[in-house]
């Protein structure tokens, strides 16, 4: 009866995966027999009004960007939500500890639109000031690396709670110091857990769409430096799906399967990276 | 991102094979049962800029018991082609008629006007067209040489596909390729807030949702053009020249009996605060 009921869970979850990306596929399908894929990666521009005739249909400034987005803002996530969880877990009094967790938690659980509201009212203007016209790639980075630190320190905490106290009682019998216990016994032994935090946080940060599109400029272009402007793919589907019609429809779904691919590719190069260790 | 048409319209295209299924007759037009009790089927197609607005009021006017508006879009040209051959019982334009339309009868629903706008404590007062499209394709930089600081111009534009921008490449004869952005942004409430945001930023937005911000204390500044005041005023009594009618087409004498109720209700007053929170201009 209970193997039923799991089995029915498990099946319903994974049939709603494989419908989705079905979905998104036939409503990418007229686009990609009319279009082409290739010159979705082949055209200089994004101007897809024009229909498959007359406009340009060109992804890669936005696949670069949102590249460029989530690897800026999971390199300075990452390294401080791992320092974020040792302090938690090795350093703090026990009262600050939980203190801290409760505030992560609660960082977590904020709606991304806020963070894209503080972003656009606050860290625009601010950079603004500084490099005109604000709204850019650096601006995107900072206000993601701030949204997935919380997944990435509570994930690695977890993973760090879950290290047998055996292994620090056998550092300690050793006679490492601290760091060593730390650096050589604790976070190899965390490894896996590690690994998944900083995927969770990449996947969260690659899908981000509405503080991207408020804070990013969204002006369709291959990011030349950390002010520019630029459009990452969810943004693309968020601003132009309303009022898109036909192959400029199914254009953007394409954008959608782009956003699938790029996922997949990542989550393959993780398990690769895991299985070489 | 609020309207998917296609979906919906595929929704209503099973809820209508649904009923077929069931073996309830569904006749072609409408059939009046009482003297005030409204049933049957009206069809709307037409301009996406009018859709969002027509579908509100659709939805009001479907408290009607019986009523199904069915609402799909297609940009203005299949509105008026949908009307003539009698596939919609209304078609939806975004524009004023052209002279060889006039054998439909039109019906203005409201007006849709764009402003340029600047933060508020830019010292610049109004621009000609000719700057105006000298900053939009990159050919002026600096506010210094448009009558303002010695700062460089943040060039705010619309996402493609949003009507305000056609209306906007329309009226200054832009096309999209020539336009050089530093934001592009989505809605108009974004584009009053990162002009807000910014005081070197020019951007345009529906007069609608400016005037609106304006009023509340948002630090933005509506520029005139040729002369005339950015307002609602100005876009209802037609004299702010960016700005269009949003009519409605139907034959010369309408078949579907629903079609005079719909009317009667959509170009009343009642519908006004629907007008106004899609940040159009009501005319009556």
């Amino acid at each position: 009866m209970l193997a039923a009921a799991l089995r029915a869970a498990a099946f319903v979850c994974g049939a709603f995966v494989v419908l989705m990306v079905l979905f998104v596929l036939r409503e990418s399908w007229p686009a990609l027999r009319e279009i082409g894929l290739s010159r979705f990666f082949t055209d200089p521009s994004w101007h897809p009004q024009g229909g498959a005739a007359a406009g340009t249909f060109g992804l890669v400034p936005m696949i670069t960007a949102s590249l460029a987005l989530t690897a800026g803002a999971v390199a300075l996530a990452a390294p401080l939500g791992l320092l974020c969880a040792l302090f938690c877990t090795d350093y703090a009094p026990l009262g600050l500890a939980t203190a801290f967790r409760r505030l992560m938690e609660v960082l977590a659980g904020i709606p991304s639109v806020v963070y894209g509201f503080w972003g656009l009212v606050v860290l625009v203007p601010l950079i603004n000031r500084w490099q005109p016209p604000g709204a850019s790639l650096l601006a995107g980075i900072l206000v993601l690396a701030l949204m997935i630190l919380p997944t990435m320190a509570l994930l690695a905490q977890t993973a760090i709670a879950t290290v047998p106290a055996d292994y620090r009682r056998g550092a300690a019998a050793l006679g490492l110091t601290r760091v060593g216990t730390l650096w050589g016994v604790v976070l190899p032994a965390a490894r896996s857990g590690l690994y998944t935090a900083a995927l969770l946080a990449v996947g969260r940060a690659i899908g981000e769409t509405m503080a991207v599109l408020m804070v990013c400029g969204n002006v369709v272009r291959s990011p030349s430096s950390l002010f520019a402007p630029v459009r990452a793919l969810t943004a693309n589907i968020a601003l132009e799906m309303a009022y898109a019609l036909d192959d400029h429809r199914s254009a953007l779904f394409v954008s959608g399967l782009m956003l699938a691919a790029m996922v997949v590719v990542l989550v393959l190069a993780a398990e690769r990276l895991r299985a070489c260790e | 991102m609020k309207f998917y048409w296609d979906l919906s319209r595929e929704e209503v295209l099973g809820a209508v094979l649904m009923v077929v299924s069931l073996g309830v007759p569904v006749s072609a037009g409408a059939q009046a049962t009482a003297a005030d009790q409204l049933t049957g089927k009206l069809v709307i197609t037409g301009s996406s800029t009018v859709a969002p607005l027509i579908a509100e009021i659709a939805k009001r006017f479907e408290q009607n018991p019986d009523v199904r508006v069915d609402v799909q879009t297609g940009g203005s040209s299949r509105g008026i082609s949908d009307a003539r051959n009698g596939l919609a019982d209304i078609g939806m334009v975004s524009r004023a008629l052209k002279p060889e339309e006039s054998d439909l009868s039109s019906h203005t629903l409201a007006r849709d006007g764009v402003t340029l706008i600047v933060h508020a404590s830019n010292p610049v007062t109004a621009l000609t067209a000719e700057q105006v499209v000298g900053i939009y394709t990159g050919r002026i930089r600096s506010w210094k040489d448009a009558g303002g600081a010695d700062a460089p111009i943040t060039v705010v534009n619309k996402a493609e596909g949003r009507s305000t921008l056609e209306l906007f490449l329309a009226y200054f004869q832009l096309k999209a390729e020539e336009v050089k952005p530093s934001v592009v942004i989505g809605d108009n409430e974004q584009g009053v807030k990162t002009v807000a945001g910014n005081p070197d930023a020019i951007g345009y937005v529906s007069v609608g949702s400016a005037g609106y911000a304006a009023t509340y204390g948002v630090p933005i500044k509506l520029l005139p053009l040729d002369g005339v005041a950015a307002s609602s005023e100005t876009v209802a009594d037609s004299s702010f020249p960016l700005a269009r009618p949003l009519v409605l087409v139907t034959k010369p004498r309408p078949g579907n009996p629903l079609v005079r109720p719909f009317l009667d209700f959509a170009l009343s007053a009642e519908v006004n605060d629907l007008i106004l929170a899609l940040s159009f201009v009501p005319v009556r």
